[in-house]
């Protein structure tokens, strides 16, 4: 196994990837937990290159702050830093631009080159000594000449903030993607194919980061997909030369909605989750059921959260249109199995998805408005009221449940009540 | 009090306003597509497309100005959390 590690990974030189490509990264293998969020079994790497061309070097990235030794002695095992002409961050979270305040000052001849969103939040991350930094903010076309070698930019926001963007090489036909195509692996072997089986690493590290951004990660591949590509250098583990393509494909597969093409084309899925004690509010959930189910165009289910973790419903929620949440009031709250649920959602994308609470309750009813204000919290529209019923729902409240259902229902579809009607403030 | 009607596009409802109210007191209220962040003019996220009476909503603040290019705003488009209704006009969410 020794014998695929090139030496200089863990002697502070830099590695080779290509003509003019070097790697000058650093290894973390003591990381745990990422972000809070992201757990990793085996640490990480903050992958930072040089990139030499006939008139000077360009740093794409630089790494953690723990770590710039490593990476300035790497660095400096290629050249010096009169030599550097550009800095590329392809995204300025910490963990690759920790390094930057003391790269400018040995480099402070340097450009840094950013994405056009990433101007704000430079100057709040540089906070000090560096307010007449000078910067290039690039966008999609961009191109910057290293003499021999052009480096091209992509901007791919919100993969994972909204500065994101990844850097070509055009002639070495490598794209250095950030945290696209990343992983949480710390291997010193470095190359895809020779670390360990990092694919459970992959999935992971997309569907915590790159999960809730789909749609954007669709609109990159098709910035990426036309490319050549001899070599994905991300910025967190493996670096991807044997086929990289398939991580492309691998990317595509994983934004891609799992429903499509299993409901009909015109069909929006509508999903009813509630908790109820004394099966108050389960009632109510079955009127409203019922209620939906009347309307065409709306596929719905509906799910007692006592029956199961919430895990599983994340991916369901994913793929809806819209959601119900049906809660009793317990001691001025919802339940915690519905907060359970309504915390484990940052991993995907809720805005602008339809919402609506209802819930039994015995004398203040708090749980419906709180609901409602967390869905708000979570971008969903909540355009109408939530149903409130108090204790044992009589079968003219249930005939109101399922009106409810139905109202909910034809929002959904489209089926505008309003058509043009004019209101006054005052009747809000 | 002086009135100004908004439309809701997206919903295609009208609401007679006193001049002066924000966007944001009412596109909630009456099921509006539009989306709020932080409700104060950093994030962004209230955006929302002004299709006609482009001239009836107050005008910018620097602050808001400075969050709708960040944002790469369009020439109508307007943060919902800010902007005032002064005239007739017609938004939608961006
Ligand atoms: C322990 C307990 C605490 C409760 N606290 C409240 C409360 O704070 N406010 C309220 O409106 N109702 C409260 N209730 C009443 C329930 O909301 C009411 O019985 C409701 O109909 C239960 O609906 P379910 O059968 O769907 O669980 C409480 C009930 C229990 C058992
Ligand atoms: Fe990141
Ligand atoms: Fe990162």
């Amino acid at each position: 196994m020794t014998g695929v590690i090139n030496p200089n990974v863990r002697q502070n030189k830099a590695v080779q990837l290509d003509d003019g490509v070097y790697w000058v990264g650093a290894l973390d293998p003591g990381l745990r937990t990422f972000d809070i969020i992201l757990s990793t079994a085996n640490g990480t790497t903050y992958n930072a290159y040089l990139i030499e061309g006939s008139e000077g070097f360009a740093v794409v990235d630089t790494v953690k702050e723990e770590y710039a030794d490593v990476f300035f002695s790497k660095l400096e095992s290629v050249t010096d830093y009169s030599k550097i002409k550009y800095i590329v961050l392809n995204h300025l979270e910490p963990d690759h631009t920790g390094a930057l305040p003391e790269l400018l000052k040995r480099a402070p001849h340097a450009q840094v080159c950013i994405s056009q969103r990433a101007q704000t939040m430079l100057k709040a991350l540089l906070k000090t000594g560096l307010e007449d930094l000078s910067y290039t903010a690039v966008k999609t076309g961009d191109t910057l000449s290293l003499g021999d070698i052009t480096l091209s930019f992509l901007n791919t926001p919100f993969l994972h903030w909204p500065d994101t963007q990844c850097t070509y090489l055009i002639e070495r036909e490598i794209l250095f993607s950030g945290d696209v195509f990343g992983c949480h692996f710390c291997d010193p072997r470095l190359f895809n194919d020779k670390v360990g089986d990092f694919r459970f690493s992959f999935d992971y590290y997309y569907a915590h980061i790159m999960r809730p951004f789909k749609q954007w990660v669709l609109e990159a591949l098709d910035l990426i997909i036309p490319l050549s590509l001899k070599m994905i250098a991300p910025a967190h583990g493996p670096i991807l030369r044997d086929r990289p393509r398939r991580y492309v494909t691998h990317y595509r597969e994983l934004s891609t909605s799992s429903l499509s093409g299993k409901l009909g084309d015109d069909e929006k899925s509508l999903i009813i989750f509630y908790m109820s004690s004394y099966g108050n509010t389960a009632r109510m959930a079955e009127a409203i059921y019922a209620g939906i189910d009347d309307v065409e165009g709306v596929r719905v289910s509906l799910y007692d959260l006592q029956g199961g973790e919430t895990d599983p419903f994340v991916d369901l929620i994913e793929e809806a249109d819209a959601l119900m949440f049906g809660s009793p009031t317990i001691n001025g709250d919802a339940v915690k199995p519905v907060w359970d649920l309504l915390s484990s959602l940052v991993v995907v994308n809720l805005k602008g998805k339809l919402g609506a609470a209802f819930g039994s309750y015995g004398w203040s009813g708090e749980a419906v408005g709180m609901v409602e204000d967390r869905m708000r919290g979570l971008k969903m529209r909540v355009p109408t009221p939530g149903l409130r019923i108090k204790l044992i729902p009589t079968d003219e409240e249930l005939e109101d449940c399922k009106l409810f259902g139905r109202e909910i229902a034809g929002i959904l579809v489209g089926k505008n009540q309003n058509r043009g009607k004019i209101i006054e403030m005052a009747e809000l | 009090m002086a009135k100004a009607k908004v439309t809701f596009q997206d919903i295609d409802l009208t609401v007679s306003v006193p001049v002066g109210t924000r966007v944001i007191e009412l596109s909630e209220k009456i099921g509006s597509g539009i989306i709020y962040g932080c409700r104060e003019c950093d994030c962004g996220t209230c955006m929302m497309e002004v299709t006609d009476g482009w001239n009836n909503l107050s005008n910018p603040t620097v602050l808001e100005d400075k969050v709708l290019k960040d944002n790469m705003a369009g020439r109508h488009q307007r943060l919902a959390c800010q902007a005032q209704i002064l005239g007739d006009c017609t938004v939608k969410p961006a």
